[in-house]
């Protein structure tokens, strides 16, 4: 049994959870805009216009904060834009300086003002302070925690993430169409009669609000996490961007709630005291970041890495087909397996060979290879799109004569129909007929 | 007046041995960073180093960690900046790992592993906080910097480091250049692009390691962007922007720390970072061709001089010597000028003989080189149109629209050539 102190843990594990699904969300448009880092850049440089907001006006209050945070993500994607053009350095150098020079003012602004009444100091600006949000008089039993009371105890922090939370998911679902359009092809976007500057500047807004809501509770580091790792593993999930959003709020609120208790509950468990949680909860999204990476079904790198073996195997038993069928076509019926691995070199022919000849497709006397009648109608058809293809690549494509085979070899492999044509390929060989 | 005295005396290097350490160490570490920082931006890595920065953080804490398990002294400063710099080098291989899968872009990449890495840092100092007796303190100041406890062997670490970054700079700039431009056209030639890169990544890690106690692994990426992209603006040649980007580092470094040292209570690592913005804030707007002023006022010249070649083109269209003040007034409310924009454009013809007023009125009189001025642009526009329609194949219901903009914009030469072009055209047409 994991120990879970409703008290000491609901609000933390809560705020996790809501900051993780508002950055997760926005984070699929940086994403796929290739905005990745600009997420970074606003959540350096929401800090002056926070720190600002709470030394007018002398608390953490929500509005002041929240307009802070706003006017520097702007100032920041303004920035960022005037110096990519005046200076032609790439964005990536531009966001550099700006969230560079901003941040810095921050902390020298965060130095100066922690004598006065601000309640945030530089540690909790990169690390959170999640395990300051406890429930002094948590009730004791679930009943009473589902009663309506609860809801008045839940501290500012969960309220305005949750808050924050509902509008980015209200925005996504309500601009979904815009959204979509704006990411992919902002040109066309235009064409279709919205602005796409203006969708940018509301995301970037967006941004700035759930980095600013976060950054209490989880700190900055987590809230670049949250906005790139939970939109870049969903992607390679899926094709879909709806999809990919879903993907991305179950990976989120995955790794809000796992990371929290690996902070807390896995290390009281075995008796140890615990750790930074916006640490951890960073940790599996590189986590499922990782796993995603390597195994998922349709982009993993494991699969891939399948995919293209099974290919390069059909591929290799094509090419011995062809061969033995060209030979044939020399006159020599019996071809030495030596030949072929030489003609083929840098092909597993050998696996090819052992597989063809299972299928009943080669038969083996010796060390000499014949095709069967099987065989012989599979191995027509690859040189049939062999030669069908070089046919088109010199007829309508203007490749060269002598340049033909290479492409035509690679060509034979995918599943593509070539075109019908005549019945001799460039060289002046028959093709076999279907 | 006082604070005054004190910056000077600071300046000169009179306010004490420590405080000229702390100066002499961060002006070394501008100097170096300020160089690597050209070299990184040119080859597009500014934000791979601060990925590699914000890794320095695990390997801090892992050094820690390892070191107090193995009996060592874990706060000391060369087995935490040999961690730092394993981790960094982990994360950028990790960065180019992720790299290797078509649908993770480059953004993504930085931005996950700087994240994670940093997120794995700070598990590692919360275990450190709680469990080894007041063993984050030396740790915490790798995060913001510490300038204050820098020695004179830091000074000499610093300096060694940019002796050791200026002259890989000089030796290997043909090959940083090469690859930096264009490295596809290095790759086919023959040049070791791997091993050049190697060595700019090395370079990097050295820097953003020795910075990481001065001012810290959030700020020491800005000093290698800011200086670098600061000098971006005042040259074009890549030597000069070498030697500027390291003036420049080496500038905000001192300034930074002898403010910081003025200051009470001021962050050194990010005072250094300020003062490297107030100069790339300075190289922003006044920067003689890149900067923003000397941008607005090339565009308003421009603005001016194509509004008062309208005006000019004219009166050539209407063979008229002078243009009436009612006249003027509807042709700047028909063209959208304010009234200032009206007057600056009267006054930049008056200054270039192209008008003058006529005594005793306000109609404004064509002068010769206004009249020559004008039959050329009006030359320029039929030439334009011309060719637009014959060679471009842009509809001649659309041509006027497109010609508005680019007459004023076309050089001699082509001119030239356009009007032979044409004329041998239009014969070929009547015969």
């Amino acid at each position: 049994m994991i120990p879970f102190d409703l008290g000491l843990d609901l609000f933390p594990l809560l705020a996790a959870t809501l900051a993780a699904i508002a950055c997760g969300v926005l984070g699929n448009f940086l994403v796929l805009r290739k905005l990745s880092l600009m997420g970074d850049a606003i959540s350096h440089s929401v800090l002056p216009g926070l720190v600002i907001a709470i030394l007018i006006t002398g608390a953490v209050a929500v509005g002041p904060v929240m307009l802070g945070a706003a006017l520097a993500g702007i100032v920041t994607v303004v920035l960022v834009e005037l110096i990519k053009s005046l200076g032609r350095v790439e964005s990536g150098a531009a966001m550099g300086v700006v969230f560079s020079i901003l941040f810095a003012l921050g902390v020298l602004l965060l130095q100066r003002a922690s004598a006065g009444a601000a309640h945030i100091d530089t540690e909790c600006v990169l690390y959170g302070q999640l395990e300051t949000l406890v429930w002094y008089d948590a009730p004791a039993s679930l009943d009473a925690l589902l009663s309506f009371s609860t809801l008045q105890h839940l501290p500012r922090q969960v309220v305005t993430l949750a808050a924050v939370a509902a509008i980015a998911i209200a925005f996504t679902a309500v601009f979904f169409k815009e959204l979509r359009i704006a990411a992919f092809d902002a040109a066309l976007a235009t064409t279709q009669g919205f602005n796409a500057t203006l969708m940018h500047y509301l995301l970037m807004l967006l941004v700035a609000a759930a980095t600013v809501a976060s950054f209490e509770a989880v700190g900055s580091i987590l809230v670049i996490a949250m906005l790139v790792g939970p939109a870049a593993t969903a992607r390679l999930l899926t094709d879909r961007l709806l999809t990919q959003i879903m993907w991305s709020i179950a990976i989120a609120t995955t790794a809000g709630v796992v990371g929290y208790l690996a902070a807390t509950a896995v290390p009281a468990a075995f008796g140890l005291a615990s750790v930074n949680a916006a640490g951890t909860i960073t940790a599996v999204v590189g986590l499922l970041f990782t796993l995603a990476l390597f195994a998922s079904p349709s982009h993993g790198f494991v699969m891939r890495t399948v995919r293209r073996g099974r290919l390069s195997r059909r591929a290799a038993i094509d090419d011995v087909l062809a061969e033995l069928f060209r030979a044939a076509e020399r006159g020599l019926d019996r071809v030495p397996l030596a030949d072929l691995t030489a003609s083929l070199a840098g092909r597993p022919v050998r696996a090819a060979v052992r597989t063809a000849a299972q299928r009943k497709l080669i038969q083996t006397s010796g060390a000499e290879l014949t095709l069967t009648d099987t065989g012989h109608r599979a191995a027509a058809r690859v040189i049939r799109r062999h030669r069908l293809w070089e046919r088109y690549l010199v007829d309508r494509a203007g490749v060269a004569l002598d340049h033909v085979h290479d492409p035509a070899e690679q060509l034979e492999h995918i599943d593509t129909e070539p075109p019908e044509g005549p019945d001799r390929d460039p060289h002046g060989r028959d093709i076999p007929a279907e | 007046m006082a604070v005054l005295a004190d910056i000077v005396e600071t300046m000169t290097f009179r306010a004490g041995f420590n405080t000229n350490v702390v100066i002499a160490g961060t002006t070394l570490l501008g100097l170096a960073t300020g160089v690597v920082g050209v070299l990184a931006l040119l080859r597009k890595r500014s934000l791979l180093a601060d990925a590699l920065s914000h890794a320095t953080l695990p390997g801090v804490a892992a050094a820690f960690i390892v070191a107090g398990v193995l009996g060592m002294e874990g706060r000391s400063v060369p087995i935490l900046l040999l961690g730092a710099a394993a981790s960094g080098v982990v994360a950028v291989l990790a960065v180019h790992g992720i790299l290797r899968h078509p649908r993770i872009r480059e953004d993504a990449a930085i931005g996950l592993v700087l994240s994670v890495s940093f997120g794995i840092g700070v598990i590692g100092l919360s275990y450190i906080q709680t469990n080894v007796p007041d063993g984050a303190g030396g740790i915490n100041a790798f995060i913001f910097g510490q300038t204050a406890t820098m020695q004179p062997g830091d000074v000499a670490m610093m300096a060694t480091i940019a002796a050791v970054a200026i002259i890989a700079a000089v030796v290997f700039f043909k090959e940083f250049a090469v690859v930096g431009f264009n490295d596809a056209f290095a790759r086919s030639v023959g040049w070791p692009v791997g091993g050049i890169d190697l060595l700019l990544m090395t370079l990097i890690v050295l820097v953003t390691v020795s910075g990481l106690q001065a001012v810290g692994l959030i700020l020491v990426v800005s000093m290698l962007i800011v200086p670098a992209v600061a000098a971006r603006f005042w040259t074009e040649h890549l030597r000069t922007l070498l030697v500027f980007g390291g003036l420049i580092g080496a500038a905000s470094g001192y300034l930074g720390s002898v403010a910081s040292a003025v200051f009470p209570r001021t962050p050194a690592g990010a005072v250094i970072v300020l003062a490297a913005g107030a100069i790339f804030t300075l190289s922003l707007l006044a920067a003689p061709s890149r900067g923003a002023v000397a941008a607005v006022v090339r565009r308003l010249a421009l603005r001016l001089r194509i509004a008062g070649d309208h005006l000019l083109e004219l009166a050539h269209d209407q063979s008229a010597d002078e243009i009436e003040a009612t006249e003027l007034r509807r042709i700047a409310r028909a063209r959208g000028w304010s009234p200032p924009f009206r007057a600056a454009v009267l006054w930049t013809l008056r200054r270039n003989d192209m008008t003058a007023s006529k005594p005793g009125t306000t109609t404004l009189a064509v002068t010769d080189r206004g009249r020559e001025r004008g039959a050329r642009v009006a030359r320029n526009h039929a030439l334009w149109e011309q060719y637009l329609i014959h060679y471009a194949d842009i509809a001649p219901s659309h041509v006027d629209w497109s010609v508005d903009q680019v007459e004023h914009v076309l050089d001699e030469e082509l001119v030239r050539r356009l009007e032979a072009r044409l004329a041998i055209d239009s014969q070929a047409a009547t015969r």
